[in-house]
């Protein structure tokens, strides 16, 4: 075995991917995260639940219609992103003029009314998901067994974020979104339907949870708690990375997969917390996050 | 040893009689059962109001009254935390004359709510805890411990492997007492056996991927990788091993391993895998009759500390008949004094430590192609007689060698 | 006057309780009742919301649960020694997240909190997942002895009613005026020469302080410190507590606790226990929607208008 200063180089390079498959859900849960904060400055406390929302989904679909894999992959995020829309239309905008404190607390309250609401349904045993036939097996890497499923998480994720953020950094749709929330009275003006505008970005960051739970639901077991983990984990990302910025966000979910990868070879431990570390740490030297923006 | 049993027996028979002169007939004219269990959790299928129905079942077959006074069953949520479970307990005995509660699932909640009931002389009746400490370090002339023990599951599952040539092992262990307790027990075992524990990881309770602790294990080279964890975790270790290959390279074996987790288990991955247990609802025609009944009310077949739940009661309801009180000394006299036997306690005694020793199954998940049915999950392997499966008793706890 | 007619009745309803209600009880509601106060001080009164509160109830808890344990120390300084873990903590914590305002605060104090409890679920002395069992109640003074429930009761009472006033009186101090100031309007308050992040981490040291202390009693009384009240759900069932009852008022938060403990006492017994997540939520939402003052709130609004 190959090996550098007494490390197990084979093992650390799989902890490494492993550490990026992982990040890969990061990636996308805080991409929806920032898309929706940076925008319309709202924290959904609901991300977690709408990720378990998107596995369940997954799951119902094919328990009792019997869609597959793929064809949820598509219309999961579509309907959990019009869930999304329908909140944001009548809990969210009423109170869009107060405090954004409420509309955390809003979002948090329906949290947990869609995760006991699973439970009451479901209990929370969690559910099995096969992996499509398409990906199963895997390929045999010098240093380690990569599963083809997992492959295919970092692929899909990679591709629909760096989409995303060319959407809205490097598009006129982007440009309009940016400015309508910067100066809605502007854009208004110039014949712009913001409301519209904030509704359906609303949706898509939503989406994207739906989604990032859909690719999750082979992998992991489906149950009601799988949001509420991630998500605090995801908020500490979300500060590391600075709320202003899209790019920031999937720089850094990738980045502290890889972390938590590393963590977990070298002193497995401290796994759990390495990620809020490194938020105190960043926090202390640069408050404003590795790609903040606000002062 | 059979005449110690006896002389033993007598004793406890003598003191039975001897409390039973002092202390005549049923406190507040009610018996009063409260089932403690998780019953909305990771631990609800497992326990939780299949355990609730197992006891009404208990009651109902028993007649519904003891020497001539009604029996209650209350019931209560304890959501897997300590504290919810004591204060309930606490109040079911301040406020309600609870005499006995049942159920009992996490071994982090059993611990709390075996304190209270200790202190105020009620009886802790153990269904579906795992860990040995109620009847060792925390052991009380009060506990009870009647499916299995985290000691019944090393000897029954770890030992045979380790005496067939699987010499190294790996453990994935669940990061706390439960998860501890099982793999310090197992490590125990294979040393004996003159086996190895090559390394072990601890994962947090609730890990949702465990590739990561999967690739350290492949690393390790170990024969078996040994899942210390339950339940969920257990089910996600298990899908995660056969993803990444290493149920092709090596024995995966999971040490607690419940019916409707491997009822969950896609067959593909975990066929063949050995597991030890309590009870299993198709063993003869006595255990399919009362697995029939509870499916019938309760929706599912019975988990083992369900069925342990039924039999415990019905012990517990024939020993304050026995006794003629339900004082809690004379009845746990009572209860070890006699011999349990039903279509869950075979060969089976109730020790002196509150451990009751019963024969143990070692089970085998069945491949899809050889089952009848959804619930056709295990082909029993073998019998494992109690005191093979169940360590023997410290010195320490044995409360009527001392009094 | 009249507050003080108020104030007195219900002194004396608080004295007669335990004679009507079960005493562990009122001893948990007076408990979270502390805990809300401690919270609605940075919440109501500075605007602040931590969501990682929990780390301080929880670290009272176990500090004065391990001392009651180990060393066979009095109560009064076990609730001392864990009351003053949790202001040392507060002052660590406080200083990080005072740099930052509004929902980062919100983020950084859950994120710090996870950071503690991850810490807890691992180091020995809190027993982990079986948490700190069989914690004796002790002899206060070394004279009294607590086990009894009636005398735990008044002991926990007069813990209450010293916290309580001790909050009353931080607000109606020039120091609470200041932190009102920075609530309605923080760069007025920095333009009269406030150096705001002080005031707001003076106010988060004597908040986790008060919340530590609401633990260490709550140890006493159960017996037992455990994760449930180092977990981000019990920062939750705060916010929730002090939201239902009325954010910014005085006695909103004791309300809420009152509310909340009841709602899931009752559940808890019965069939309905899966619902306690989703009637709590339910309560956030038409709290946040239509119900923003609060039970408390609510009521001196009416009573304004009508009266």
């Amino acid at each position: 075995m190959a090996t550098l200063f007494g490390i197990n180089l084979f093992a650390l390079s799989g902890q490494l991917l492993v550490g990026l498959i992982n990040g890969s859900f990061y990636a996308l849960l805080s991409l929806g995260l920032a898309i929706i904060f940076g925008l319309l400055k709202i924290i959904n406390f609901a991300q977690g639940a709408m990720y378990m929302l998107g596995a369940f989904l997954a799951w119902m679909a094919l328990q009792y219609f019997g869609i597959n894999y793929w064809v949820a992959l598509v219309l999961v995020p579509l309907a959990v992103g019009g869930f999304a829309i329908l909140i944001e239309r009548f809990l969210v905008r009423p109170i869009a003029k107060e405090d954004h404190l409420y509309s955390l607390l809003l979002t948090f309250g329906l949290a947990l009314i869609l995760q006991g609401l699973f439970t009451q349904l479901y209990g929370s045993s969690g559910l099995a998901y096969q992996i499509p036939a398409e990906l199963k097996g895997g390929t045999k890497l010098p240093f380690m067994y990569l599963p083809n499923y997992r492959a295919w998480i970092i692929i899909a994720s990679l591709v629909v974020c760096a989409t995303t953020w060319w959407v809205i950094e490097k598009t006129k749709l982007g440009a309009y979104l940016r400015a309508g929330t910067e100066n809605p009275q502007l854009m208004q003006g110039f014949g712009i339907n913001v409301p519209l505008i904030t509704t359906l970005t609303f949706g898509f960051g939503v989406a994207l949870a739906g989604f990032a739970g859909v690719l999750a639901a082979p992998v992991y077991s489906v149950s009601p708690e799988m949001g509420s983990n991630i998500l605090i984990v995801v908020f500490a990302i979300v500060v590391i990375g600075g709320m202003g910025s899209i790019g920031g966000a999937i720089l850094t979910g990738l980045m502290m997969g890889v972390v938590e990868g590393l963590t977990k070879f070298f002193y497995p431990e401290a796994s759990s917390t390495v990620i809020f570390l490194v938020m105190v740490i960043v926090l202390l030297l640069k408050p404003a996050g590795l790609f903040g923006k606000e002062a | 040893m059979q005449a110690m049993k006896k002389t033993l027996m007598a004793v406890a028979m003598s003191a039975a009689v001897a409390v039973t002169a002092q202390a005549e007939g049923v406190s507040d004219d009610v018996v009063k059962i409260g089932v403690l269990a998780d019953m909305g959790g990771v631990y609800a299928d497992i326990c939780g109001k299949g355990c609730v129905t197992a006891v009404e079942m208990a009651v109902e077959d028993f007649g519904g009254e003891v020497l001539g006074k009604p029996i209650e069953v209350i019931s209560a949520d304890d959501q897997n935390k300590p504290d919810v479970g004591s204060a309930k307990v606490r109040q079911w005995i301040e406020s309600e004359q609870v005499d006995a509660v049942n159920g009992l699932v996490a071994s982090s909640v059993t611990g709390a709510v075996t304190k209270v009931l200790t202190d105020a002389k009620k009886v802790a009746l153990i269904s579906t805890s795992a860990s040995h400490a109620f009847t060792t370090k925390a052991c009380s002339p009060y506990n009870v411990h009647w499916t299995y023990n985290v000691a019944a599951l090393a000897n029954g599952t770890v030992k045979p492997m380790v005496d067939s040539g699987k010499k190294k092992w790996f453990f994935i262990t669940a990061d706390y007492a439960f998860g501890h307790a099982l793999e310090g027990i197992a490590t125990k075992v294979i040393n004996e056996q003159g086996g190895e524990v090559v390394g072990a990881v601890r994962a947090p309770l609730g890990t949702t991927d465990f590739s990561s602790y999967v690739l350290q294990a492949q690393a390790s080279g170990a024969d078996v990788i040994g899942l210390a964890n339950a339940g969920t975790d257990f089910v996600n270790a298990l899908k995660t091993s056969a993803e990444f290959g290493l149920t092709e390279t090596s024995d995966v074996a999971g040490l607690l391993v419940f019916t409707h987790n491997a009822k969950a288990l896609d067959p593909a991955i975990a066929a063949g895998m050995k597991a030890t247990t309590g009870f299993y609802w198709d063993m003869d025609d006595q255990t399919r009759e009362w697995s029939a009944r509870f499916k019938q009310r309760h929706g599912s077949i019975p988990a083992m500390g369900q069925a342990g739940a039924y039999s415990m009661t019905m012990h517990y309801l024939n020993a304050i008949k026995a006794a003629g009180t339900d004082d809690a000394d004379a009845v746990m006299a009572m209860m070890k004094a006699t011999k349990p036997d039903d279509f869950f306690a075979r060969n089976a005694y109730l020790r002196n430590d509150g451990r009751m020793v019963h024969d143990m199954l070692l089970v085998s998940i069945k491949d899809a192609a050889s089952r009848q049915s959804d619930d056709d999950i295990y082909n029993i392997e073998a019998v494992i007689p109690g005191d093979v499966a169940f360590n023997p008793m410290m010195e320490s706890c044995n409360f009527a060698a001392k009094s | 006057m009249k507050v003080n007619k108020l104030y007195l009745s219900l002194f004396g309803l608080s004295l007669v309780a335990p004679l009507i209600l079960y005493p562990v009880f009122l001893m948990k509601v007076l408990c979270f009742a502390l805990f809300a106060c401690a919270f609605n001080l940075l919440l109501g009164f500075v605007g602040l919301l931590s969501f990682g509160h929990a780390i301080f109830l929880g670290t009272g808890g176990y500090i004065t649960g391990s001392l009651m344990l180990n060393t066979g120390i009095t109560p009064e300084l076990g609730i001392l020694a864990g009351t003053l873990a949790a202001g040392v903590l507060g002052a660590v914590y406080g200083k990080l997240a005072v740099k930052r305002e509004g929902i980062y605060f919100a983020m950084v104090t859950l994120a710090l909190a996870q950071l503690a409890f991850f810490f807890y679920l691992q180091a020995p002395f809190t027993g982990g997942e079986d948490g700190l069992q069989g914690v004796p109640r002790g002899k206060l003074f070394g004279l009294i002895d607590l086990s009894d429930n009636m005398v735990m009761y008044y002991f926990v009472l007069a813990i209450f009613l010293f916290g309580f006033w001790l909050i009353h009186r931080t607000i109606h101090s020039p120091f609470g005026q200041i932190l009102k100031a920075i609530r309605e309007n923080e760069p007025r308050a920095v333009s009269l020469g406030y150096n705001v992040n002080d005031y707001k981490w003076v106010a988060f040291i004597i908040s986790s302080a008060l919340a530590g202390l609401a633990g260490s009693t709550k140890t006493l009384v159960f017996q037992l410190a455990s994760l449930t009240d180092v977990h981000w759900h019990m920062s939750g069932e705060v916010v929730l507590m002090t939201l239902l009852g009325g954010m910014g008022t005085i006695f909103g938060p004791v309300v809420g606790a009152g509310v909340v403990v009841t709602i899931q006492n009752y559940l808890s017994g019965g069939e309905l226990g899966n619902y306690i997540s989703i009637i709590m939520g339910a309560i956030f939402i038409v709290c946040v929607l239509a119900f923003r003052s609060g039970i408390v709130g609510e009521f001196q609004k009416m009573v304004k208008k009508n009266f």
